[in-house]
């Protein structure tokens, strides 16, 4: 078996779920401050509340498990974008305490809401522009980032940070579309319609910069015969902005989530296949960067029982927290 | 305005700072989550309100500790790669998976169940609510247990080999688990954090004492931490003492710094300095006040047992003894404090009641944050007596930093201590307000809480404030 590839299947899949997870719970931080009244702010913060730390988890698992299977790209690809890498950590405090912090005070709630929207918008800002400055190339020489500390800041990478900070507004409306109802609900619909416009119009952009950063992707979707093995890729992206628009339009609560989720799983699963078979494009390939098959197993063992366990909790945590979000209800326990 | 400075000194101190503000929330959630699984259970048995009054003062506290205990650790999971990434890139084969198991078997428990254990009272019902506390602080566990391993293997590292690119491989997944510090190190801190937590909690019960001698939650949380106290802190110092023993077989380099011995005792036994001032450069303890031969007694169980000094090691490999000497004091010094009070108050209990004992409860509130400075002083002393490695003897420190010039760690650095204490210090104040509050029968919100989803039903009769175990079953 081929653990290397298969264990980048599950960074990928781990990678993926915090990104749809926290997407939408960063997303409504970002919204934050155009909800209208603060109940309605309190509404949204609380339709995350319970399940925030859980979708960060995610992250961790990213960033231990990239250290554990894949330890020279951990190695090399930190110090890279190390200003973003330390941006985001920062921002997620200021995320993460605003949630405990904010219903504890009155007097200081404007500062805790300040917190909740910039670390979210920052958060989200870092993470597009590490994606960026990894899709567009790492100067690597041995073992080592060979580049300079501000090799991450470019046009590219700039454009990709936006598109992350819209494309988790987008989830984060459409999250609140499918938890709240009455007037915030209707807000939250608003945006969704803006940021979905916004969102497609930067895949659109950055999927037509990508060929000019490294002729390699440009065969990847054009050369033939792959051509035929890619096209369902945009013909999927075109579905799924589709139901997008039309569930919004039909006043749906649960499809405009689900197809925010779409539009980036294959958005996703695009910059996969311009990844593959590099894990730190253009140089080191997912085999280059792997620990030795007897870590990989080891791992693999505790893995592949844990995570269907993780799944299945998490899921029941979700299911005992679903339904809507009603305005003033929890202030009982 | 780091161009001054050495990169590696600064991503040390920033590694130092970032973990020590971490450390703090685990000792206090580790021992807090267990105490509450404790009263839960309590309640569950005996149907007697005041625990569950007790919990639900605890657990809003919880609540804060345990967010900012989420947020300074995910800070932990990346600075491996962005500070100290030659160190990660030779050490991720072994000791990333223990890392990953940490985050499989600890993080995703504590957070999956967390938002019930917190959130969920009246959707799931009380037995599964229970169920969701315990999880909660067996999670808080199992992080420990992977940690520990991780840090106790860079202390004494086993079970590896070495390959081509100089990565230390796996040969033994077993040897790599439980090495030979990792049982020692991880029986010294789980205690040590229930011996934290019970001092925060005996003194937050101790000062709502002092102001009404009456409040029965009050008496109870002082109480339990009392007999916390003089059950575990015992079993600590032998911990401890075992511990220093396996730290003197593999690390003896640690230990003569810690006891501040420069120089080998060939004739005759070697003395336990209690109070000096060890110094580096003249490679002498000044101003030492020495009791003979115990030094010898404690660590080799003779009166003359020889005791490596500095002196029997290269000077390059010498750890810091001026600041390990003093830190490990203060720890021992809070150790037997603790102790102390623990059988203060087997004789007050013997001798009345404790709710008379006012003394004692004063000496409570003093001692109330001592378990945190315990905790980091020995922290200190464990982790700059590895020092110059951070694999001991494999891998130095100078060796094992990222390519990042000082500018960057500086000015990460900076952000991190004006970030942290603001943030933080913030926390800590709630936190401190949260506990200046008085615990009550039928404990009130506070007026404006997190509102909870309602589920697709929600029941009419579960907007009680506190489900009573009595009712209903």
């Amino acid at each position: 078996m081929d653990l290397p590839l298969l264990w980048a299947f599950i960074i990928a899949f781990a990678v993926l779920a915090y990104v749809l997870l926290d997407g939408f719970d960063l997303g409504t931080g970002i919204l934050f401050p155009f909800l209208g009244r603060h109940e309605n702010r309190d509404t949204a913060m609380n339709s995350v509340a319970p399940i925030w730390d859980g979708n960060e988890t995610w992250l961790i698992l990213g960033g231990g498990g990239l250290f554990a299977v894949f330890p020279l790209a951990y190695a090399i690809i930190m110090p890279a974008i190390y200003a973003p890498i330390i941006a985001m950590l920062l921002a997620l405090i200021f995320r993460g305490v605003a949630f405990e912090y904010r219903f504890k005070t009155v007097r200081g709630r404007f500062l805790w809401d300040a917190s909740y929207f910039i670390g979210s918008v920052v958060a989200a800002l870092s993470q597009g522009i590490a994606l960026g400055t990894l899709v567009q190339g790492i100067d690597v020489s041995g073992r080592a980032y060979a580049g300079g500390w501000f090799d991450w800041l470019t046009p590219f990478s700039l454009l990709t940070g936006v598109a992350v900070v819209v494309g988790y507004a987008l989830l984060g409306s459409t999250w609140l579309v499918m938890k709240t109802e009455g007037e915030i609900q209707g807000v939250a619909r608003r945006y969704a319609f803006i940021t979905g416009a916004g969102t497609l119009a930067l895949i659109g952009a950055v999927s037509l910069w990508m060929p000019f950063l490294d002729p390699e992707f440009y065969v990847r979707w054009f050369a033939m015969p792959q051509i035929f093995y890619v096209a369902p890729v945009p013909v999927l992206v075109a579905i799924a902005a589709f139901s997008l628009f039309q569930s919004l339009a039909k006043g749906a609560h649960h499809r405009p989530f689900l197809s925010a989720a779409a539009l980036f799983t294959l958005s996703f699963i695009g910059l996969g296949i311009n990844f593959y078979p590099h894990i730190i494009p253009p140089d080191i390939t997912i085999w280059d960067a792997a620990a030795p098959d007897s870590s990989l197993k080891f791992l693999l063992v505790g893995a592949s029982v844990l995570i269907p366990m993780i799944l299945a909790y998490t899921g029941y945590a979700y299911y005992v927290f679903r339904g809507k979000i009603v305005e003033g209800e929890g202030y009982h326990h | 305005m780091f161009e001054a400075f050495d990169p590696v000194v600064l991503a040390r101190i920033q590694f130092a700072f970032t973990i020590s503000f971490h450390i703090i929330f685990p000792a206090f959630s580790i021992g807090l989550a267990s105490y509450l699984a404790v009263l839960e259970g309590l309640w569950l048995a005996t149907g007697k309100s005041v625990y569950m009054d007790v919990f639900r003062y605890w657990v809003k506290i919880f609540a804060l500790t345990f967010g900012m205990g989420v947020v300074s650790g995910l800070t932990m999971s990346y600075q491996f790669g962005t500070n100290w990434s030659v160190f990660s890139d030779k050490t991720g084969p072994v000791l990333g998976p223990l890392m990953a198991y940490e985050v499989l078997s600890a993080f995703f428990l504590e957070a999956g169940f967390l938002g019930i254990m917190l959130f969920g009272m009246n959707k799931v019902g009380r037995k599964l609510h229970f169920f969701a506390t315990v999880v909660v602080a067996l999670g808080t566990f199992f992080s420990a247990f992977w940690i520990l391993s991780v840090n106790s293997w860079m202390h004494t590292p086993a079970g590896y080999a070495i390959n081509a690119a100089g990565q230390f491989i796996p040969a033994d997944w077993w040897a790599i688990v439980f090495n030979p510090s990792f049982p020692y190190r991880l029986v010294h801190m789980v205690l040590a954090a229930y011996l934290t937590t019970a001092f925060v909690v005996g003194a937050v019960g101790a000062l709502h004492l002092l102001r009404d001698r009456d409040n029965r939650r009050a008496h109870l949380m002082f109480s339990m931490a009392l007999w916390m106290a003089t059950i575990v802190a015992p079993i600590q110092i032998l911990a401890g003492d075992q511990h220093g023993l396996n730290t003197l077989e593999h690390q003896p380099a640690k230990v003569a710094a810690m006891e501040g011995h420069f120089e080998t005792n060939r004739d005759g036994g070697m003395p336990l300095t209690l109070f000096g001032i060890p110094n580096m450069e003249t490679a002498r303890t000044d101003y030492a006040l020495e009791v003979p031969a115990l030094g010898s007694l404690i660590l080799g169980h003779s009166l003359d047992a020889e005791i490596k000094g500095l002196d029997a090691f290269p000077r390059e490999d010498w750890p810091n003894a001026t600041v390990i000497f003093w830190t490990f004091r203060v720890m021992v010094a809070i150790g037997f404090a603790m102790l102390g009070l623990g059988l203060w108050s087997l004789w007050t209990r013997w001798r009345g009641s404790l709710r008379q004992s006012t003394w004692l409860q004063r000496a409570m509130v003093a001692m109330g944050p001592s378990g945190f400075l315990a905790v980091l002083c020995g922290w200190i002393t464990t982790e700059m007596g590895r020092q110059p490695y951070t694999v001991y003897g494999l891998l130095r420190t100078s060796e094992s930093a990222s390519p990042i010039a000082a500018e960057a760690v500086g000015t990460s650095l900076l952000a991190f201590i004006v970030v942290y204490f603001l943030l933080f210090g913030a926390g800590t104040f709630y936190i401190l307000r949260l506990m200046a509050k008085p615990p009550t029968p039928f404990e009130e919100e506070p007026p404006r809480q997190p509102i909870r989803s309602a589920g697709i039903t929600p029941a009419p009769a579960l907007d009680d404030d506190v489900p009573e175990p009595a009712r209903g079953e």
